[in-house]
């Protein structure tokens, strides 16, 4: 699904936020991505989402090489992905529906699919009574998921989560966590950035641990 | 295998497209959506729109409304254009047997088409009808009038020069006391209608830009305010075009509207001055009437302020929207 070969990223001005880096993630496998705060992570994923371009190396999403890929095609492989992120980005004018139902919009969806997916998106997340409501009106963890909800109602290959538990009590983390756990066995590649060691030794998955933007310790598989 | 992933990233740009090509009902469906809800945006915040409309409501009436009182101006001169004609008015001792006989000579001219003449008595009855001096005129004990000849000449001595050739033959003759041309004025006039008109045209130009102006800058404050959706949408997969659609169909609108404010304020000027110049019409004897903007024009109009506003949210979002993008 993901696969790196010696890929940098150093941002103008000198900073190498990530040196050769490797690996190798199999579709449908899910990983947490770890490190200090400043070690790589979110320039790892913003490099898988094309929002940052890689230096050097090359970077392959699906089997598609995407490090030299025309900007123009750049919003073509982001629906394949699911971002979910720590301050969630939702739309504060628009309603739950509206908020979960933008990727499909984008992506040109029929009217009557669109209602049909983000009520079953809705549904899946526990948040189908809140559909008109305003995400402001939600507490932090209901704000959440209605981002897990946008991210996942597209049925992407992959979900890309940057530190999704940040804001949220050990509890509501785990949930979100098992959610995670509920995607990635109906076949989704996920691969989770986040710094909550403690949850990381509590679920039994592969991990990939940055350390001053060099890849430290992967388990075997993502040597 | 460059050719092997060529062939592949080929297929995949056909599978971005497809869906585009083979639903083409969702993607009209799609612009009306965002068109009306562009239209719900400017509703919602009915006063900035107004305004916004109105300065290029404003903008565009000036040099329509220019146009139409030019055009008016034009059309009562029209009604002279072709008749170059003489008025060749005779010594006042001329008998009228001495007169008729001139008539005669100068109608067998071969540059003459046509000649009436128009005795002292035609042009007092005509004078006292016409200028509201009548009593003044019965006051006087002799006809003060001249007889006058309407010399027309014939088309291939209608030039100004073939003209004025023809206005120096006549004022030869004895008879006469002076020629005069009366297309002289007609002819000035219209070129004064014509530096007016490209007065207008460079006015209509600098208007417009104004308008593209007005309209930018609208649509660049759009932009600011809906930045962090802008980023949303981007980093879940919208294009650019998905991203541009609804600013461009806001540009469109207030250049709609603004046209449309532009016909109202033209129309409003219109029939405000419609009684006096009626007024002013009856006066000097002529039926003519102030014509509003004809449906041709309208529809110009409102082309125009359409696409100006297309124009001009297009030269905002190319220059504005490409500088944002995620982080």
């Amino acid at each position: 699904m993901i696969r790196f070969t010696n890929v940098s990223k150093r941002y103008p001005g000198g900073f190498e936020a990530l040196t050769n880096i490797s690996f190798h993630m199999e579709k449908g496998a899910m990983a947490f991505l770890t490190g200090h705060s400043g070690a790589g992570k979110s320039t790892l994923l913003k490099l898988i989402a094309l929002i940052e371009r890689c230096t050097r190396g090359q970077i392959f999403l699906d089997g598609e090489n995407v490090s030299d890929i025309h900007r123009r095609r750049i919003p073509y492989i982001r629906r394949k992905i699911g971002f979910i992120f720590q301050d969630h980005h939702l739309l504060y004018d628009r309603t739950v529906y509206d908020n979960v139902a933008l990727p499909l919009v984008i992506a040109g969806y029929r009217h009557q699919d669109i209602g049909r997916r983000v009520r079953a998106a809705l549904d899946k997340l526990g948040l189908l009574s809140k559909e008109r409501m305003y995400p402001i009106t939600l507490s932090g963890g209901e704000q959440q998921r209605v981002g897990i909800a946008r991210a996942v109602v597209n049925k992407p290959m992959l979900l890309l989560a940057d530190e999704p538990t940040g804001n949220l009590d050990p509890d509501l983390s785990r949930e979100i966590m098992q959610l995670f756990g509920l995607f990635n066995e109906v076949g989704v590649s996920v691969l989770i950035a986040t710094h909550d060691v403690e949850l990381i030794h509590s679920m039994d998955y592969p991990v990939l641990a940055l350390d001053h933007g060099r890849l430290a310790a992967t388990a075997e598989d993502y040597a | 295998m460059g050719k092997r992933r060529n062939q592949r990233v080929a297929r995949s740009r056909l599978q971005d497209w497809l869906p585009r090509l083979q639903h083409p009902r969702i993607y009209l469906q799609r612009h009306a959506q965002v068109a009306l809800d562009s239209l719900g945006r400017m509703y919602r915040n009915p006063l900035p729109s107004l305004m916004t409309a109105a300065v290029i409501g404003i903008a565009l009436a000036l040099p329509s409304s220019l146009y139409l009182l030019l055009d008016n101006l034009h059309r009562m001169s029209g009604s002279w254009d072709g008749q170059a004609s003489l008025s060749v008015f005779l010594k006042e001792k001329v008998p009228a047997a001495q007169r008729d006989a001139l008539a005669g000579r100068i109608r067998a001219w071969e540059e003459v088409a046509s000649l009436q003449v128009i005795t002292p008595e035609q042009a007092l009855d005509e004078f006292s009808t016409h200028s509201g001096f009548s009593t003044a005129l019965e006051a006087l004990d002799e006809n003060p009038l001249p007889a006058v000849l309407v010399v027309v000449p014939q088309t291939a001595h209608t030039g100004p020069a073939a003209a004025e050739a023809l206005q120096k033959k006549i004022k030869l003759l004895p008879e006469v006391e002076l020629a005069q041309l009366d297309l002289a004025w007609v002819q000035r006039l219209n070129a004064m209608i014509e530096i007016a008109r490209r007065g207008i045209l460079l006015i209509s130009a600098l208007l417009a830009l104004a308008v593209l102006l007005v309209i930018g800058n609208t649509i660049r404050l759009e932009i600011q305010n809906r930045h962090d959706e802008i980023v949303v949408t981007k980093l879940i997969g919208a294009t650019n075009p998905f991203v541009r659609r609804p600013f461009l169909y806001s540009g469109l609108w207030y250049g709609l509207l603004g046209a449309l404010l532009a016909w109202l304020l033209v129309s409003a000027g219109f029939w405000l001055l419609a009684e006096p110049v009626a007024a002013l019409a009856g006066l000097y004897q002529s039926d003519f009437t102030l014509q509003t903007l004809p449906l041709v024009t309208l529809g110009v109009l409102l082309a125009c302020g359409t696409l100006l506003g297309l124009l001009g949210s297009w030269l905002a979002v190319g220059r504005h929207l490409s500088a944002i993008e995620p982080s």
